[in-house]
């Protein structure tokens, strides 16, 4: 588990027990760990990033500039600036359909993942748990674990096409059980909810008295009609649920590093506490293009999304074509095909892919023990490239069939 | 729009196979709809977007205002119909404000699209004003910025 020293520096092993040992117990992101070997790798085309491909919309970039030249370079209020939490408070409930006051219940963050890392540090003693899934993004155990909590894994399944049963997560509530965390669309799989599995988890919290965090940062980016309903719109939810979006998917502003949170005035000023005395607040200039994306980013974003449904079915269908099983994912820009049948590991199968066909993938194990067998393909890739990277995935998978 | 019409006009050049892959279609559907809207008019033609500066093309392009008499009955439709069908002229638009027809032309040179002017439209009844433009740089066109914003800003991998 800890992460590997550095050989040339003589006095590491001293320097590295100074390190807190909290900190040496967590292991580096198994993503970070592949990415030294695609930088080695050369010229790749990488299907292993999790960013769109689309820069900002220029109408949004143009907003940052124009505030910029105005000089707003100042610090906002620790919530963020009021004008913006009204877009959000409108745009969620809009989205939603949950209304939030914007004086007290939502928080401007430095992305989602300051939103989680404040939510967590916020809630829980330690000690206590927290329910989450896998295959998930990488930082949420680890989250959790910084906070003193307790990370309690739910695995969904490959036949459910990785999305939560609630009897799966009730089998892992204990009387220590805190928060249950979800993310759908999922970061890597794709999954998306069944509306009765989500009121499923919905009755367990109110049944348990549980916190549920979602985390929305895929919600625009769905297919085929779907509609993606909160948790925090069921009935009796609200009052117990932070919900977490951003800007950085849907509006592709990962780099403009926002997000933010909804929350019942209580918990949304324990965030603001934490948030005061570590952030302040997340940068103006993100925050003044991050209006402009709420109030007149739907049109661009709706072409994006339609690129990636593009892709999704062509990658789908390439991928099921090349003998590995991959299901239709409902959103997000994720493919998570099976690769069992060329009889390599996650690990074995992207770091062949990527010294034989140079196509960057990122093996599933890095998301969870859940993820063994499947690697995440991410579609925010321009179409001529991933036509490319999909025909070599294929000539490989043709040669190593097992 | 429909899906597939919008894919074209992004991309006209994509086989058969690669638009239904894209569109969950399957190529006998993609088929069928291009040929009927082919057959009907709605797609009108192909092309490819070229920046001139790169042919070195020594052609000009203009942009001409035209202001004419609207007719009894057929309004601007015949005048414009008839100026339309030069083959310098690429395209003709009917349009609101301070004239009537905004008017592109290519041609080989300055000289010609002057004669072009002179003997041809303004000769034309019903034409009252002409008011000529040349294009002096492209930026962008079809969509298609002249410089594109360069590829490869994203790590390779990322969480």
């Amino acid at each position: 588990m800890k992460p590997p020293t550095d050989p040339s520096n003589s006095m590491s092993s001293d320097i590295q027990s100074k390190i807190a040992d909290r900190i040496q117990a967590i292991p580096r992101s198994g993503i970070r760990e592949f990415f030294e070997l695609v930088l080695n790798a050369g010229d790749v085309i990488s299907l292993g990033v999790g960013e769109p491909d689309f820069a900002t919309p220029w109408h949004i970039r143009e907003a940052a500039i124009y505030s910029l030249e105005k000089g707003q370079t100042s610090y906002t209020s620790n919530l963020g600036l009021l004008e913006l939490r009204k877009s959000i408070a409108k745009y969620v409930a809009q989205k939603f359909s949950v209304a939030y006051d914007p004086a007290k219940e939502v928080i401007v963050t430095v992305g989602v993942s300051e939103a989680l890392d404040l939510a967590f540090r916020a809630l829980l003693n330690p000690g206590e748990e927290v329910i989450y899934h896998e295959p998930c993004y990488v930082s949420y155990s680890p989250t959790i674990y910084m906070a003193h909590g307790v990370p309690v894994v739910v695995e969904t399944q490959a036949e459910d096409d990785f999305a939560l049963r609630a009897s799966a997560v009730e089998k892992c509530i204990t009387p220590k059980t805190k928060v249950i965390m979800l993310n759908f669309p999922t970061n890597p799989t794709g999954a998306v909810m069944d509306p009765k599995e989500l009121q499923g988890i919905a009755d367990l919290a109110i049944k348990h008295d549980l916190i549920v965090i979602t985390d929305e940062i895929y919600s625009e980016l769905l297919y085929d009609d779907r509609t993606h309903p909160s948790i925090a719109a069921l009935p009796g939810m609200k009052e117990r649920t932070i919900l977490m979006h951003g800007f950085s998917k849907a509006f592709a502003m990962t780099g403009f590093r926002l997000g933010y949170a909804c929350a019942p005035p209580a918990l949304t000023e324990a965030m603001m506490k934490i948030h005061q005395y570590s952030m302040l607040c997340a940068s103006i200039t993100a925050q003044v293009a991050a209006v402009e994306a709420l109030e007149h980013g739907a049109a661009p974003m709706e072409e994006m999304r339609k690129a990636y449904w593009r892709r999704r079915n062509l990658v789908v269908s390439k991928l099921n074509g090349a003998g590995l099983k991959t299901f239709q994912p409902g959103g997000a820009f994720y493919a998570f095909p099976d690769i069992r049948s060329t009889g390599m590991t996650s690990r074995e199968f992207a770091t062949r892919l990527l010294e034989e066909e140079k196509v960057a993938v990122v093996p599933g194990t890095a998301f969870g023990k859940a993820g063994e067998g499947f690697v995440r393909a991410c579609y925010a890739t321009a179409e001529d490239q991933l036509a490319i990277a999909l025909e070599r995935v294929a000539a490989f998978a043709q040669r190593h069939r097992g | 729009m429909d899906a597939l019409l919008d894919l074209l006009t992004k991309d006209s050049r994509l086989s058969v196979e690669d638009l239904a892959a894209r569109l969950n279609l399957t190529a006998a559907e993609v088929q069928a709809k291009v040929a009927a809207w082919e057959a009907d008019g709605t797609i009108l033609g192909y092309q490819a977007v070229i920046d001139p500066e790169k042919t070195h093309s020594s052609g000009v392009t203009a942009l001409i205002e035209v202001r004419l008499t609207p007719e009894r009955g057929g309004g601007f439709d015949r005048l414009a119909e008839r100026v339309a069908k030069f083959d310098q002229v690429k395209t003709c638009w009917l349009m609101s404000g301070g004239f009537d027809l905004a008017v592109v032309v290519e041609a080989g040179s300055l000289q010609e699209v002057a004669r072009f002017v002179a003997e041809k439209l303004s000769t034309l009844g019903g034409v009252l004003s002409t008011v000529t433009h040349f294009q002096l740089k492209i930026y962008k066109q079809n969509g298609f910025l002249s410089t594109p914003a360069p590829d490869g800003l994203r790590l390779p991998i990322t969480p």
